[in-house]
């Protein structure tokens, strides 16, 4: 089965590179535009998605912010979260993880590296 | 390839979009008007031009978009004192980062003397903090372990035996990370073997679901560096211990004091049961009579962190290959169902609070943001033109009905109105596809207006105002030149210097003020300045010079002011290099009118002038009352057209030579012969047999047009008669009428100016001083 990954960011570049990336290797990719969509599309999903992954720089709600509400609900406090992002400081990472975030890929990303991390968080291998 | 040519488009598209942002963002900052969130979307513009280029490999754009967003980030955390010039260096440094996105797009190497000497600016304002953060790097990157791999028992040359302590703390699972995951990992590094300690597994009442309880020692032989075992558990690092040591390959030798246990197999079972109740599979469970794999903990890891199963890893050599083979199993990712089920969350209120809940409360919907689609304007224009079709034959069609008798109450009269007005209706609704707001063309002024008053010397504040209104997209198009060339003028002629402003008693800072608003049917707009004003002196001396104005004549301030419209004016001595660039003001006047659109000035000495612009909305339709004169059928637009009267003998007063006046309640307008101004008939028509129709001018002037009769309203669809045709003067356009005859349109204002030129008429301001 094919797994589902939830990516949310608010550059279109991206959500298409993401989309282009992980669409031809057999994801099914679901897309938000910012943190609050990203709770609006991760609520209104069937099936929990395997991943998501997230930006941190975001209008209306960041990508720290959206981690800790997606962790806050039960439902989804087992779902891993990867963050994408250009950032690669300390003390963003930091602040991701204490959010909770799952891990952390540094743009641009490699697309080999991005599903071979997916694939890690989501215990997958097939 | 061509996917990614689509995204490479996207991306600019995307840069313009947030280009725009920034400088607009930049702009309410230097107002003052800017709150946090304004800078954060500034920042965030910056930033994702920063990550697109970097997917794009667009270097020198990467560079430039990081050091600006270096600067960016240090004014969003409060640590800069933004002054004027830090304003400025972002505005600037905006300026250069549009440029970079422009020469990469093109594929062109970008100028990068400026963008070079910006950046240079822009690290020194970050100096201090860059030199910090590099710090920082370097606090965080591992420091590799000298090894000595020769003393190595068992390892194959080249290769290194680890021995890996790792204790996930209860962190690392909260965050849905997986001891499996990292264990896998290493696997695919060497040989892998793997030791559970369950000492710290409390009794079975005791265990908290949540909690972690287990570590693991991992004995790894492979050509790896500990660099790259550390690369595996970087981002969770903090969320466990770990220690990496390089060992020999006997477990006994292992350096570290962690005591490992072989679990009891009776608690197993036990917690095997439980977890089978929940929703363990079939398969795992017959997994767990033998020996525990990794696929069995796959299903509860994720999601019960260190429970039972983890227990059972003691492991043999052969694992590494197990451990890679049991994705399969662990693609069915059940743990979250488990969770659901889970009642145990409930223990800790902050976790147990239903957020869904929360967040739904008064947030705005996506959707609304989101309701838009790209067309081709190909397509749009295509629709247009179907449309315009669509109103002629309507129009044919309906006045065929009435030659073909039918009266005006008849079933199919009635339903012909019916038809026109869903006609209308559609062209209405066509023409709102195709409508923008200015603002697309405003956003472009604030550079051109650092750029021009840098040039000149001069300070500037730009104000603009009425950018959301609309227009059709083909006459946005075409107001950026004479708008940009208006404003090189104000702010090269129209603004002193600052001391002269100084001396004047105005503030140093010059204001130019654009705006755009809708005024019957017409977008208008205004471009003022609080400059000087014209010289009138100078102007009227440089036309008498140019031959264009005999000295005798005798010209109103008006007039005077006008004449720098004049063909041939701009080219005088006085006009600089920077407002000049090869296009005189009457190079301007032209295309504004061969738009339909009309452009005066009106100044006021000390104080600043205002070129005024009037556009039609759209080149593609308009109101029309349809007039004959002559045998013609002509085209007034019902958008200049005051009222239509019918004269009277004693109205109508001779005035020099061939012009004649009207008198419209004690005020006299000069009256145009359509029909003779056109050429249609070689005499003067009889007023008192036509029809007198007051229209008034942009600048507000009032003359009386005489036509022979009114045949009524209607709407027209423009045809250019410049493209098709050629300019005429007084002639705005065309139209095909209902019967098949091509009508043309009269272009009001620039009749009025012929007529005066042809000497027919005099000037209203003239002849208001001669009552």
């Amino acid at each position: 089965m094919s797994l589902t990954i939830l990516t949310i960011d608010d550059s279109r570049t991206m959500r298409d590179m993401l989309n282009a990336a992980l669409t031809p290797s057999g994801f099914t990719v679901v897309q938000a535009e910012d943190g609050e969509h990203g709770v609006e599309v991760l609520d209104g999903m069937e099936r929990e998605p395997d991943v998501i992954i997230t930006d941190i720089n975001m209008p209306r709600k960041d990508g720290f912010a959206f981690i800790e509400d997606v962790r806050a609900d039960p439902r989804h406090r087992a779902t891993p979260i990867l963050v994408l992002t250009t950032e690669s400081d300390a003390e963003k990472k930091q602040r991701a993880r204490a959010a909770g975030a799952t891990g952390w890929i540094v743009k641009p990303f490699d697309q080999d590296k991005l599903i071979a991390a997916i694939r890690r968080v989501a215990a997958y291998s097939g | 390839m061509d996917a990614m040519e689509a995204i490479r488009q996207t991306f600019f598209e995307e840069c313009a979009e947030q280009l725009v942002e920034v400088e607009t963002g930049l702009l309410a900052f230097q107002d003052g008007e800017a709150d946090d969130e304004t800078i954060d979307g500034v920042f965030r513009g910056v930033h994702s031009i920063k990550g697109g280029a970097g997917a794009f490999h667009l270097d020198a754009l990467v560079a430039f978009a990081h050091a600006f967003e270096t600067v960016l980030d240090e004014l969003r955390s409060k640590r800069i004192e933004p002054d004027e010039t830090f304003v400025r260096l972002t505005l600037r440094s905006a300026d250069a980062l549009s440029d970079l996105v422009a020469a990469a797009r093109d594929g062109e190497t970008a100028d990068t003397a400026k963008s070079d000497a910006l950046l240079a600016e822009l690290e020194a304002v970050t100096g201090s903090a860059d030199e910090k953060a590099e710090a920082d790097e370097d606090g965080f990157a591992f420091q590799p372990v000298t090894v000595d791999v020769s003393t190595l028992f068992g390892a194959e040359a080249g290769e290194t035996t680890y021995t890996i302590a790792f204790r996930p703390h209860d962190k690392l699972y909260a965050r849905a990370n997986d001891s499996m995951t990292f264990l896998r990992e290493l696997s695919t590094m060497g040989e892998m073997q793997v030791t559970c300690d369950t000492e710290a597994l409390p009794l079975l009442a005791d265990i908290d679901p949540e909690a972690a309880y287990f570590g693991f020692v991992v004995t790894l032989t492979g050509t790896l560096e500990a660099e790259d075992i550390r690369a595996v558990f970087e981002f969770v690092e903090d969320d466990c211990e770990l220690q990496i040591d390089a060992a020999s390959t006997d477990d006994a030798d292992a350096s570290f004091e962690m005591e490992l246990a072989t679990p009891d197999e009776a608690d197993l079972l036990v917690l095997q049961a439980m977890l089978d109740g929940t929703d363990q599979d079939e398969e795992a469970i017959e997994a767990t009579d033998e020996h525990a794999s990794f696929a069995d903990t796959e299903g509860v890891g994720a999601g019960d962190p260190d429970t039972a199963p983890e227990s059972a890893l003691e492991s043999d050599p052969a694992q590494s290959g197990i451990s890679r083979s049991s994705g399969s199993e662990a693609g069915k990712r059940e743990p979250e169902p488990s969770r659901q089920q889970d009642p145990e969350p409930a223990k800790d209120p902050s976790v147990s609070t239903p957020a869904g809940g929360k967040k739904e409360a008064g947030k705005p919907t996506k959707a609304a943001a989101g309701q838009t689609i790209r067309v081709d304007l190909d397509r749009v224009d295509r629709l247009i033109d179907l449309v315009g079709e669509l109103v002629i034959h309507q129009v044919m069609l309906s006045q065929r009905a009435v030659e073909a008798g039918l009266t005006r109450t008849c079933d199919v009269a009635t339903g012909f109105e019916e038809l026109e007005q869903l006609t209308r209706e559609l062209q209405d609704s066509v023409m709102a596809i195709r409508a923008q707001p200015v603002k697309s063309v405003f956003q472009r002024l604030p550079r051109l207006v650092r750029e021009v008053a840098e040039i000149a010397g001069k300070r500037v504040r730009l104000v603009t105002q009425g950018e959301w209104t609309e227009v059709d997209k083909t006459i946005i198009e075409k107001l950026s030149d004479p708008l940009t060339h208006m404003i090189r003028n104000a702010i090269d002629h129209g603004l002193e210097t600052p001391e002269d402003r100084v001396v004047a008693g105005k503030p140093e800072e010059g204001t130019v003020r654009v705006s755009a608003g809708q005024r019957s049917g017409r977008i208008v707009i205004e471009i003022g300045d609080d400059g000087a004003g014209i010289k009138r002196d100078k102007v009227r001396d440089i036309a008498i010079e140019k031959g264009l104005v005999s000295p005798a004549a005798k010209l109103t301030d008006d007039e005077i002011d006008n004449l720098i419209f004049m063909p041939g004016f701009s080219t005088a001595s006085g006009v600089s290099e920077l407002s000049g660039r090869g296009v005189g003001m009457d190079v301007v006047r032209q295309s504004i009118q061969s738009l339909g659109g009309r452009v005066t000035i009106t100044s006021e000495p000390g104080k600043g002038s205002k070129f005024t612009m009037s556009l039609p909305l759209t080149l593609a339709v308009l109101d029309g009352m349809i007039v004959t004169a002559g045998d013609e059928t002509i085209v007034v637009p019902l958008s200049m057209i005051v009222e239509t009267m019918r004269p009277k003998a004693t109205e109508v007063r001779r005035f020099g030579g061939e012009a004649r006046l009207i008198n419209v309640r004690d005020r006299f307008l000069p009256l145009i012969d359509v029909g003779l101004l056109l050429g249609y008939r070689d005499r003067p028509g009889d007023p008192t047999a036509g029809v007198v129709i007051l229209v008034e001018m942009e600048n507000g002037d009032r003359a009386a047009l005489l036509v022979d009769g009114i045949q009524g309203q209607r709407q027209v669809v423009i045809k250019s008669t410049e493209t098709n045709y050629g300019m005429i003067p007084g002639v705005g356009g065309a139209t095909i009428l209902g019967d098949g005859r091509v009508a043309l349109i009269l272009d009001v204002d620039r009749l009025v100016t012929c007529s005066r030129e042809a000497g027919h008429s005099l000037d209203p301001a003239t002849l208001q001083a001669a009552e």
